[in-house]
């Protein structure tokens, strides 16, 4: 586990412990990252490729992409995101437990790209609090091996258990431009703090 | 005998006129309104049995508007022929032939979509690519290529969602 020393200087504010226990959470959080692949178009092959044997993120922690979100804590979306996708793609981050992170790989997801167009949302950031924008077209899998270094970097400098009583579980949303400017900064996950709901469509199990 | 003119022996007794595109396909207008007959006739007696597309062309603001473009392959013959017809813009609507080619069920419906053309008899015409309850048909050439309200649907589905949640935030409400 090496140094258990502070990373930061708030020991003084915040107390020994709570900032020992931070980093603790933190070091298994940034080290387990679990991608839920939305592999949307050819930067979700550029992704298999990231996640196979020759680039290979198990060297950060992040190989165990599940095809279930209630599993995941990472949603990359990979690729051009259409308004008809949309739906589908916010169940799928509101079914994610807390702590979510979301990285947009590729100018499609963050910011339509060259699809300037009737039927593609113009960024993920759109429906989606976005930690991440990983540019290129698609990006190469080393690019986004650096998002998720750098994210490993954004979570250490998380604060879990001072944000104990007023965790930030939705980011900061923006109603006049409808877009998220800001991604969650995670508190500890309480009971019923991540939104699992039953399908909407009428027909399809619970209404 | 070639191409056109085993076209032309099929459709004997059925209105139409020969075209000469800049490209030399055989291609043929008619009525809309014969669009059945013809086209059977096509199928059954010049041996055009596979159909390659069915789309559409919007000449706005020109009238008649719209013209449906059919294209059909002869297997047996190895060549290809086009028909066309033209409907007005409003309220633009033809005669399926799903019955004649019961592949055509998909392209009828893609033509729906993007130009909302009605297809009268076909049994499934709703949309193909938009969503379901979208209200604009993108391939028109008055529609803009940003769109109308693209994320209208969204938004609604959106609201309902954050209806029904149990986690309420003002920031995001």
């Amino acid at each position: 586990m090496g140094s258990l020393k502070p990373a930061d200087g708030h020991a003084s504010e915040t107390g020994f412990f709570v900032t020992q226990v931070d980093w603790v959470v933190n070091w298994g959080r940034k080290n387990s990252l679990w991608p839920m692949p939305l592999g949307l178009s050819c930067c979700g092959i550029e992704l298999m490729a990231m996640i196979g044997p020759k680039f290979d993120i198990a060297r950060f922690g992040a190989e165990a992409a599940r095809f279930s979100p209630r599993q995941c804590d990472l949603m990359v979306v990979a690729g051009t995101l259409t308004w008809k996708m949309a739906e589908a793609a916010r169940l799928i981050y509101d079914q994610m437990p807390d702590p979510k992170w979301v990285i947009a790989m590729g100018v499609c997801s963050s910011s339509g790209g060259m699809y300037d167009s009737y039927s593609v949302v113009q960024g993920v950031d759109m429906i989606l609090p976005v930690d991440l924008y990983v540019p290129g077209c698609p990006p190469r899998p080393d690019a986004v091996i650096d998002a998720i270094l750098k994210l490993q970097k954004k979570i250490e400098r998380e604060k879990p258990f001072q944000l104990l009583l007023d965790g930030d579980v939705v980011g900061e949303y923006d109603s006049g431009t409808k877009r998220f400017l800001r991604a969650p900064n995670h508190g500890v996950p309480t009971t019923g703090s991540h939104e699992v709901l039953p399908p909407t469509k009428p027909g399809r199990g619970r209404s | 005998m070639s191409t056109l003119e085993r076209v032309v022996e099929a459709l004997a007794g059925i209105s139409h006129t020969v075209q000469k595109p800049r490209d030399g396909a055989v291609a043929i207008e008619i009525e809309a309104s014969v669009v059945p007959q013809a086209l059977a006739a096509l199928r059954d007696r010049a041996g055009f049995d596979t159909n390659v597309f069915v789309t559409a062309i919007d000449r706005y603001p020109a009238e008649p508007r719209f013209t449906v473009c059919y294209s059909f392959l002869s297997t047996a013959h190895n060549d290809r022929v086009r028909v066309q017809a033209r409907i007005p813009g409003e309220k633009p609507h033809i005669a399926t032939i799903t019955h004649l080619w019961p592949g055509t069920a998909y392209s009828e419906r893609e033509c729906y979509d993007m130009f909302g053309i009605v297809f009268d008899g076909h049994t499934g015409l709703k949309r193909l690519l938009m969503p379901q309850g979208y209200d604009h048909h993108p391939l028109r050439k008055d529609f803009p290529h940003q769109g109308i309200e693209p994320d209208r649907l969204y938004r609604e589905w959106d609201q309902r969602r954050r209806d029904r949640s149990p986690l309420r935030s003002e920031s995001e409400a």
